[in-house]
């Protein structure tokens, strides 16, 4: 048996691939990250396949108001009698879709605006600071209830001014982020190579600022969902007959004098979501930044 | 001029700056309002007539400078104008009037929050500092974690479900009018103050735990250990006079959190605070009253970290001691 003398080769590879890299991350991830992971995986299931999944349709009126939970209503029935587990399964649908809808809209515009005044600096830099400067001095939900009664209360409204607002504070992060990747030799070399602008802004500043980004956009998905959820709730944001957890607990608010936990039911599936976000944010933070205390 | 007082002095012409600005956005946005605020009022069959008296009986037809400076100028004087839910009838309601015992109940709810949580959660936070990664740090740091991300109405429905309704100790809506007594009053407020309490306890707290340990990483902390000086020693002569800056931004930026936290909170519970008075004018689109409270809102948030920023100036020993 001597067909092997030379020793074999180490199987010696340049890099890992994308695939393996995910894989090795998670196999590293604290039980909490998993947790947070799985919970919204579901979520996400639910909102994509709500109505294969929902016994009953968003509005359909299915019985008696008030009712308690029985076969027929897993959960019991709303101020009017729809199933309120039905609606709670479309509410992810409405409710988490409104949201990351306000947050891309507002990293779109915050992201793209900060990178280019970081670039470009001078004049535009000045002027969108400084807007941007007045802007974070008044509270987001106070500036979005008075943008409301000014322009109306519909989806439309409230997705516009709630991204613009947020945006203002993605502008802040980019902008820093990018200010320190800007002086990089990289992009000098890029410039220097004759690159456009285009490929500067994607292929060279925006993949070094991207993991910062990405925790941003967990928070401030977080805060977006939880204020959009408030201005339902409030009465001002998401419109009835559409099916929204925080206006959800705002109809059945009053079962709760009678011991009937109904509005706990969409209020605890909203906190469930932000805790888990922010149990994965965590640990990419811990994962990323390095700078955290302890180890 | 001795420097503290000069950086004072800058940060007080920003923050008037700032409110300068501020009061500007929040006049300007009632100038946004598609068709004009008349053909809203009065509703799409107004002959041009009306919608003319209209506007010149509250003033709309004159320009929005001149507007703005006698908005403004009232305003600090602490008159609003009129509500516009009675200027189709004969009754004036003065916006001022209307917010005055409101923006009392608001403070007194806020003040309860305040008296509670602050001392509380500072404590909690050193003490986690001082004992990071032991057991009582990891546990804290979690429900932390959990209880800044739930909403403000999971928390107070919570509180009012276990609290008022299953066992009957306190009121699940807080009533209060003008004739309530202080004590009553506190009675009344204690699940809203409460709520609130939860919610800017967790944030609070790990803000103070993340600063106090930030200082704690500073090399003088360490030269101190190293030369041996006492551990009571090395916090109260060495990080304390640094920690009252991050203390005061801490405490200044969770009180105005609580600001606008009062909001939801008031509304759960039934609360005649400004937050609710909010709300219903944006159902109603009574822009003076929604102006007034925004404008409220903000220059308390603003005045808060303003509050913030001198005392952390004033306390910073580099500034006290220049060379």
């Amino acid at each position: 048996m001597s067909t092997d003398t030379t020793a074999p080769l180490r199987n010696i590879k340049a890099r890992r691939t994308t695939l393996e890299n995910i894989v090795r991350n998670l196999k590293t991830a604290p039980v909490s990250a998993w947790f947070g992971m799985i919970v919204i995986l579901i979520y996400a299931i639910f909102a994509i396949f709500a109505p294969w999944l929902a016994p009953h349709s968003e509005n359909e009126v299915i019985g008696k108001a008030y009712e308690h939970g029985s076969s027929l209503a897993l959960l019991g029935t709303d101020q009017i009698g729809r199933d309120l587990y039905s609606r709670l399964i479309y509410g992810a649908r409405n409710t988490i879709g409104i949201a990351v809808i306000t947050t891309l809209v507002s990293f779109l515009v915050g992201g793209s605006l900060g990178v280019l005044a970081a670039l470009k600096r001078g004049w535009l830099d000045q002027g969108v600071s400084r807007v941007v400067d007045a802007f974070l001095a008044i509270p987001v939900l106070i500036f979005a209830l008075m943008m409301l009664a000014v322009v109306g209360k519909s989806v439309v409204n409230l997705i516009i001014i709630l991204a613009l607002l947020d945006a203002t504070r993605v502008f802040r992060l980019s902008r820093a982020v990018a200010l320190n990747a800007v002086v990089m030799d990289y992009v000098e070399s890029a410039k220097l190579r004759g690159e456009g602008m285009g490929w500067i802004v994607f292929k060279e500043i925006v993949p070094n600022i991207l993991p910062p980004l990405i925790t941003e956009f967990g928070l401030r998905f977080c805060f977006v969902f939880l204020t959009i959820s408030a201005l339902s709730f409030l009465g001002v944001g998401v419109q009835p007959p559409t099916a929204d957890w925080g206006s959800m607990v705002a109809e059945n608010k009053t079962l709760i004098t009678f011991g009937n936990p109904a509005p706990l039911y969409p209020a605890a599936a909203i906190a469930l979501l932000t805790v888990a976000v922010n149990f994965v944010v965590d640990w990419f933070l811990h994962k990323t930044s390095g700078l955290r205390d302890g180890k | 001029m001795h420097p503290v007082l000069k950086t004072v002095l800058q940060r007080l012409g920003l923050g008037v700056l700032t409110l300068f600005a501020v009061s500007i956005i929040i006049f300007s946005s009632l100038q946004m309002l598609p068709g004009g605020y008349a053909q809203n009022i009065l509703g799409q069959g107004a002959t041009p007539e009306t919608v003319k008296n209209f506007n010149h009986e509250l003033g709309l037809d004159r320009p929005a400078y001149v507007r703005y400076v006698e908005w403004i100028g009232n305003a600090v004087q602490g008159d609003f104008g009129n509500s516009y839910s009675g200027t189709t009838g004969t009754i004036k309601r003065s916006v001022s009037a209307i917010i005055a015992p409101r923006l009392y109940n608001t403070f007194f709810l806020a003040a309860m929050a305040a008296v509670v949580a602050v001392p509380l959660s500072l404590l909690l936070g050193v003490l986690a500092a001082l004992y990071r990664n032991s057991w009582y740090d990891r546990i804290v740091n979690s429900i932390t974690l959990t209880t800044i991300a739930m909403p403000e109405f999971f928390i107070a429905y919570l509180l009012m479900f276990f609290f008022a309704v299953k066992h009957r100790w306190f009121y699940s809506l807080s009533t209060v009018s003008e004739s309530t007594s202080f004590w009553e009053h506190v009675n009344r407020a204690t699940l809203p103050a409460l709520t609130m309490t939860l919610v800017i306890i967790a944030h609070m707290m790990r803000m103070t735990r993340a600063s106090i340990i930030n200082l704690l990483a500073s090399p003088y902390i360490e030269m101190a250990q190293l030369k041996g000086v006492s551990k009571s020693q090395v916090i109260l002569r060495h990080a304390l006079p640094n920690a009252w800056a991050p203390i005061a931004t801490v405490i200044a930026f969770n009180l105005a959190y609580l600001v606008v936290g009062v909001v939801v909170v008031e509304v759960v519970y039934v609360y005649p605070g400004i937050g609710q008075m909010m709300v219903d004018a944006v159902s109603s689109r009574d822009m003076p009253v929604v102006q007034a409270c925004a404008l409220i809102f903000a220059a308390t948030y603003i005045l808060l970290n303003l509050l913030a920023d001198i005392v952390s100036i004033t306390t910073n020993p580099r500034l006290l001691h220049p060379k």
